[in-house]
């Protein structure tokens, strides 16, 4: 037993040796081959003439300013379609040319649900440069939507122009599990600005459904998300845009406090209940049941009790993700990569494992790597006590939304969740 | 009257939030704007920093991958004896597909003189596998390098690539600057 055990400690012991040779080896040529070629390039004495390697340029910079141009073309046009010119049929062609445009010409890249993760990287990592025209399509459609509400839904994204031109036969949902599902958007933003901005991942580009239909070619996985997506959406419309887009939440919030809005009748309202049916997305909000908001008395007492319960709710979510943060910080490469080296030295014979070995031939020290991983870390904490806070007051938020009654006298378009499509328009009776 | 008075608070407020969220906004904006660049940004290789893991031909969005072989001519040697052509174990010097290294048999070989042997890549055959680059690095000059060829790449927001590159050699770089080929590109004009 203790022969073999020699035995095998010889046999590491040689292993590392011819390992250390091989290395020795390779130093000395390559500092050999900074000096001068191993094989020295030939005089030719024949006429040959060199190729030169083919190098094609990228896309020029003019036409990258050219997409901003269209996009705000597109945002003018979706806000006059929506706003003065109540035209359904516009807005629809207009998604038509975005999803040619944006979707498959410019293969769904630039987008401006992307831009979130290149905003939050910069504003956290100062050695990170934002291009002007990730910033304009980040800020134009949120300042649009500030003023007409968000026509850029309707006619400027090509991820929305997808959906809505496959709505087949829109169900309706109930309140309770629209409500709920309403919160994934927000979970889906918060960890997109934790990965961006902590240089780990961009997760919103990553899992885009529909990316991979647009430039036709896409890992396996992704193909069947973009397919599930899609024949989901013929009955259960824009299923992306309602409970998944993070972009959405700012639209969102933007949109409620827009200065214009699409609006369902151009003159008063005659209660005739004919556009509730036309919406896919149960935008629309239905007048106030007299007798259902009667008992007040109840409804102060609850609204407090929930407005109270936020701060617990923060801090219940803040200490939540400062707990879960060194789960999530696996996330990134490097932290990974440190634990590993750090739990299971194994790995290091491991020669299948390229990233360990890469890292060991580099000629980085563990103590570096372990050094960025813990600053990294770090990062994970602050932000998971922020992302678990913010999520715990969105929760919050939801359920004191839930016991919130806003008297409403006429049928008129839900300004957050409304995507200012214009069905309804076509729906309503009322001619000017 | 208490209507109109009550509508006219709720705009106030609408309005007051409103210029808040633009001055949000607006700050947001100019915090970017501090690292604002004119310039467009590219995905490229570092040659030197590349350790041939052959992630290239797999993880890459595009298939085949955007990521292509291409050879800097001047540092070739015009080997008859090819690292990144032959197979290690060939069993002749020719261009018979046993002997071949490239699984896509993209790189062709044409004899100039005697010795000298040139070595062109097919970019349209090409995987971008790096096995060619490895045997040519480690026998040879390293004349052969994987470069992302920015006619097929389609510039995403995060490259697929550079997430999984094991030795980080995937960088953005300036447009006006899109290639490291070798020769030009030196290990000491790295940025």
């Amino acid at each position: 037993m203790k022969c073999k055990l020699m035995l095998d400690r010889y046999l590491q012991m040689k292993n590392w040796i011819k390992i250390t040779l091989v290395f020795a080896f390779l130093m000395f040529n390559l500092a050999g081959m900074a000096q001068k070629q191993r094989f020295p390039k030939p005089e030719f004495g024949t006429g040959y003439s060199q190729p030169t390697p083919v190098t094609p340029e990228p896309r020029a910079l003019a036409l990258e300013y050219t997409d901003v141009v269209v996009l705000l073309i597109v945002l003018s046009l979706a806000s006059w379609f929506a706003i003065r010119k109540r035209s359904r049929k516009g807005l629809l062609w207009l998604s038509v040319f975005t999803l040619l445009y944006f979707g498959f010409y410019r293969n769904g890249c630039i987008c401006s649900i992307g831009s979130i993760q290149n905003v939050s990287l910069t504003l956290f990592d100062p050695g990170y440069a934002i291009s002007i025209t990730t910033l304009l399509f980040f800020l134009l459609p949120l300042i649009f939507t500030l003023y007409f509400g968000r026509t850029f839904c309707a006619g400027a994204c090509p991820l929305g122009a997808m959906q809505d031109l496959l709505i087949i036969k829109p169900l309706s949902l109930p309140e309770w599990l629209r409500k709920t599902l309403g919160v994934i958007p927000y979970l889906y933003l918060t960890f997109a600005i934790l990965f961006a901005a902590t240089g780990t991942d961009f997760i919103i580009c990553r899992y885009d459904p529909f990316v991979g239909i647009f430039r036709m070619d896409a890992e396996f996985h992704m193909v069947v998300l973009g397919i599930a997506f899609i024949l989901m959406g013929m009955f259960v419309a824009r299923p992306y845009c309602r409970f998944l887009c993070p972009y959405g939440v700012l639209l969102n919030w933007m949109s409620r406090f827009s200065k214009y809005h699409l609006s369902i009748t151009p003159a008063a309202c005659i209660q005739c209940k004919l556009c509730s049916d036309s919406c896919p997305f149960d935008a629309i909000d239905y007048p106030t049941d007299e007798k259902q908001s009667k008992n007040t008395k109840w409804g102060v007492n609850r609204f407090l009790v929930y407005a109270l319960l936020i701060p617990l709710w923060i801090f219940i979510g803040g200490f939540a993700g400062s707990k879960a943060h060194t789960w999530i910080s696996k996330a990134n490469p490097t932290v990974y990569l440190a634990e590993l080296l750090l739990s299971k030295p194994e790995v290091r014979n491991d020669q299948k494992n390229l990233d360990v070995q890469a890292f060991l031939s580099s000629g980085k020290s563990l103590e570096t790597l372990v050094k960025e991983a813990t600053v990294i870390r770090q990062k994970f904490y602050s932000g998971g006590w922020i992302a678990g806070g913010f999520i715990g007051l969105v929760i919050g938020m939801t359920l004191l939304g839930q016991v919130v009654y806003r008297k409403k006298n006429d049928y008129q378009p839900h300004k957050g969740n409304c995507f200012s499509c214009g069905r309804c328009m076509n729906f309503c009776p009322v001619k000017k | 009257m208490e209507n109109n008075n009550k509508k006219s608070r709720r705009d106030f407020i609408r309005s007051g939030t409103r210029l808040s969220i633009l001055l949000t906004l607006g700050a947001v904006g100019g915090i970017a704007a501090k690292h604002l660049t004119a310039e467009k940004y590219v995905w490229q290789i570092d040659p030197f920093k590349c350790t041939q893991c052959g992630r290239c031909a797999t993880s890459c969005v595009m298939t085949p991958s955007a990521v292509k072989c291409i050879h800097a001519f001047n540092l070739c040697g015009y080997c008859d004896l090819c690292g990144g052509y032959l197979k290690p174990d060939a069993n002749k010097r020719s261009t018979a597909a046993e002997d071949q290294l490239c699984p896509t048999a993209a790189i062709a070989r044409k004899f100039i003189e005697e010795p000298y042997f040139e070595y062109v890549i097919n970019e349209d055959l090409c995987i971008g596998c790096a096995k060619c680059v490895k045997g040519c690095t480690s026998f040879g000059n390293g004349s052969l390098h994987l470069q992302i060829i920015h006619k097929r790449c389609l510039n995403c927001n995060e490259c697929s690539i550079a997430r999984l590159c094991p030795s980080q050699a995937i960088s953005r770089v300036k447009a006006s600057k899109a290639y490291n080929v070798k020769g030009s590109f030196t290990k000491d004009s790295k940025v």
